[in-house]
């Protein structure tokens, strides 16, 4: 009945369609005209168990940009606001053409980061689904309203492409941005590749809402290797949506009109420095942090843990990776297998909530831990030793690191095993850092002087 | 052990440099291995730099980004080499021991006496393929030096067939969904003005292959005979 009324469907030069003009022969061109939207209309709701694990999937062969359209697609998401920051992902872009077809129910651009980011708050204090992606100096730009995400209990999922935003600026990935994303209280996760994009960022929504939780979650990939790349994604059908959020589920109310709205009116003394104010900002962040820590569980059960180990069983030498470096690392354990050193991959998934347990348990025995970053602080080689110190005698190297998007060589961390294992460096690597009990003084304290 | 090969492509914008390496990268996917490719150009014009990365493998390949330590090098350009015209200087940065390097020229170019004692260090194979002038006489255009440097390349790696890169040069012109950018969109045009008909179009690409195919193996470039296994299913979970 409805699909009688709708207006010609205009497309682009690349087929998609045009829903933002005005068709002002609307009644002249009714007849015989397709619903943009009548395909969106026939998703089906389907549990998120069955979305995740069990609903048939087909591989395609797809950029990480794709897959991420693709999640959002089947994520039921009410509103998205994109900013066309540079560098950026196609991601936003292909969110427009989702809102085209009605997969997506409302979006629009923001005038940059700082007001997608705050509408976004406002959005997901309204109680709907909401996605926005950004990459990197346009993480840096939102971070002031996104550091406050968390402490409002905002569930909404954002997508970070690292495309450095350190200088000199570079387009290709170092992922230095998560490092300020890891202290605002949101969850964050790391993708590996385009697989990994497709499915964090469809369970992030689900964990982004559980009550226990509502928290928002950033979900990072090292841009251009993985989101303009196309790699392989196993995918449901594009029949199949998760529930819609049921905002009345969330820990805090939402905005409502007929009820004092949202947090911050509730607790008002907030803005005086007095005891109360203090008072209650301690316990919004114990209730953050809180929050962060019961995500564990649902981490764990959607995602199968918030690391993944391999042959990491009685191996000397355990890499520790995660987004770009753990593909890298996966292909050095090869590498070392074939020189018959028993290396296993730790690649976390999780970063906040951080692993630590289970690092402690697997890496107990370990004689050697390699770290690679795409980045030059090492910020995940400080927070897996902190971790595990006083539970590993483990040798830690801090890298090999490479900055600036310059691809990881393998080779690089096959060096940094060898040269761990012997003590002699590879003349062909820059010296990477030394952390740990059971090594030289002098290099500890250099290495802490540096941190 | 897996057989790895990681290949670095160095040539000049407008000679089909990421277009060769698409198509070699499908090949060996149609002769049953796995492949992977990483374009790497700046500003899109004729002459500048150009480099793009292709890993074949008989499993999996997780790794990503450039290649800085490759098995072997393709040098689609002289002026790679003479006016340095690459990302990488110099050509062979980061070659492998006994790696390979094909080049584009006729007959053995007079290198560095520096360069030429490190890759005698590093035992490089060197072997220099005329593609260009294999392109002119076989297809009557220059633009199928990309289709001589693959063609020569499938026949010394072994990692794939006449027929993989028959189909996957098919692939390349009469596939759809094949995302070119604005530049190769536009010499598409041009080639496709030169050769009336697609048809004709590849089969003259596909003589060149051939024809560099033949001249590597009459020259015994070739290596000792290796199949790609088939390949796993790399079904991630």
């Amino acid at each position: 009945m409805s699909e009688a009324l709708e207006p010609e469907v205009k497309t682009n030069p690349q087929g998609d369609p045009i829903t933002s003009t005005a068709t002002a022969d609307a009644p002249a061109a009714q007849s015989g005209r397709k619903d943009p939207h009548a395909e969106a209309k026939k998703q089906k709701v389907v549990s998120p168990e069955y979305m995740f694990f069990e609903a048939p999937r087909e591989r395609e062969f797809i950029t990480g940009s794709e897959c991420a359209k693709e999640a959002v697609r089947r994520s039921n998401v009410d509103l998205s606001i994109a900013y066309p920051i540079t560098p950026q992902s196609e991601t936003m872009q292909l969110i427009g053409v989702l809102y085209g077809e009605g997969y997506v129910k409302e979006y629009y651009r923001g005038e940059e980061e700082y007001g997608v980011m705050s509408a976004i708050a406002g959005g997901s204090r309204a109680g709907v689904r909401c996605f926005t992606a950004t990459a990197g100096p346009g993480t840096l730009r939102g971070i002031e309203p996104i550091a406050s995400w968390p402490g409002h209990r905002l569930p909404a999922v954002a997508m970070f492409t690292c495309r450095v935003v350190n200088a000199p600026l570079a387009i290709q990935p170092d992922n230095i941005e998560i490092a300020y994303l890891l202290n605002c209280g949101m969850i964050v996760f790391h993708s590996e590749n385009q697989q990994d994009l497709f499915d964090y960022l469809m369970k992030a929504f689900i964990i982004s809402e559980k009550n226990d939780v509502t928290l928002p979650v950033g979900v990072c990939c090292d841009g251009f290797f993985v989101t303009h790349a196309r790699g392989y994604c196993s995918m449901p059908d594009r029949e199949f949506k998760l529930p819609a959020r049921d905002p009345w589920r969330g820990s805090v109310p939402v905005l409502d009109a007929e009820n004092p709205p949202a947090r911050l009116s509730r607790d008002a003394p907030v803005q005086k420095s007095n005891f109360m104010a203090y008072n209650i900002h301690a316990v919004w962040q114990q209730e953050v942090w809180a929050a962060v820590e019961r995500s564990r569980k649902y981490i764990d059960l959607y995602m199968g843990g918030l690391l993944e180990a391999e042959n990491v069983e009685g191996a000397e030498v355990i890499l520790i990776a995660s987004g770009s470096a753990a593909a890298q690392a996966r292909e050095a354990v090869r590498a070392c297998k074939e020189k018959s050193i028993n290396t296993g991959l730790i690649k976390i998934r999780s970063l906040r909530p951080f692993p630590t347990n289970e690092l402690r348990k697997l890496c107990a025995n370990a004689k050697l831990i390699v770290i690679p970053e795409f980045n030059y602080v090492g910020w995940l080689a400080k927070d897996v030793a902190a971790a595990i110190y006083g539970y590993s005698k483990a040798k830690i190297v801090a890298g090999p690191h490479v900055y600036g998007g310059m691809s990881m060589p393998v080779e690089m961390i096959v060096d940094e095993v060898e040269g761990g294992l012997t003590g002699k460096k590879s003349s062909t690597v820059p010296s990477s850092d030394i952390m740990g009990t059971d090594i030289d003084p002098a290099a500890v304290s250099h290495f802490m002087q540096n941190i | 052990m897996a057989i790895r090969y990681n290949i670095r492509m160095a040539g000049v914008g407008g000679q089909g440099v990421v277009t060769g390496s698409h198509i070699f990268s499908t090949a060996v996917i149609h002769a049953g291995g796995e492949s992977t490719i990483v374009p790497f150009y700046g500003s899109e014009k004729r002459m500048a730099p150009v480099e793009s990365y292709v890993r074949v493998s008989d499993e999996p390949i997780y790794e990503i980004g450039e290649i800085t330590f490759p098995h072997i090098i393709m040098i689609f350009h002289p002026q790679v080499i003479t006016h340095g015209k690459s990302y990488t200087n110099p050509f062979y940065f980061g070659l492998k021991k006994d790696g390979i390097a094909l080049i584009n020229n006729v007959g053995p170019m007079n290198l560095e006496r520096d360069h030429e004692n490190e890759l005698k260090d590093l035992n490089a194979q060197l072997y220099y393929l005329p593609a260009t002038k294999l392109s002119l006489e076989v297809a009557g255009i220059d633009l199928a030096t990309n289709m001589a440097m693959v063609g020569a390349m499938g026949c010394i790696t072994g990692l794939t067939t006449l027929d993989a890169l028959a189909q996957a040069v098919k692939d390349r012109f009469l596939g759809k969904g094949f995302v070119v950018s604005g530049g190769t969109a536009a010499l598409d045009s041009v080639v496709e003005r030169k050769f009336k008909k697609k048809q004709e179009l590849i089969d003259k690409n596909l003589a060149v292959v051939k024809a560099a195919w033949e001249f590597a193996d009459q020259n015994g470039w070739a290596k000792k005979k290796q199949t790609m296994a088939p390949a796993t299913a790399a079904t991630p979970a």
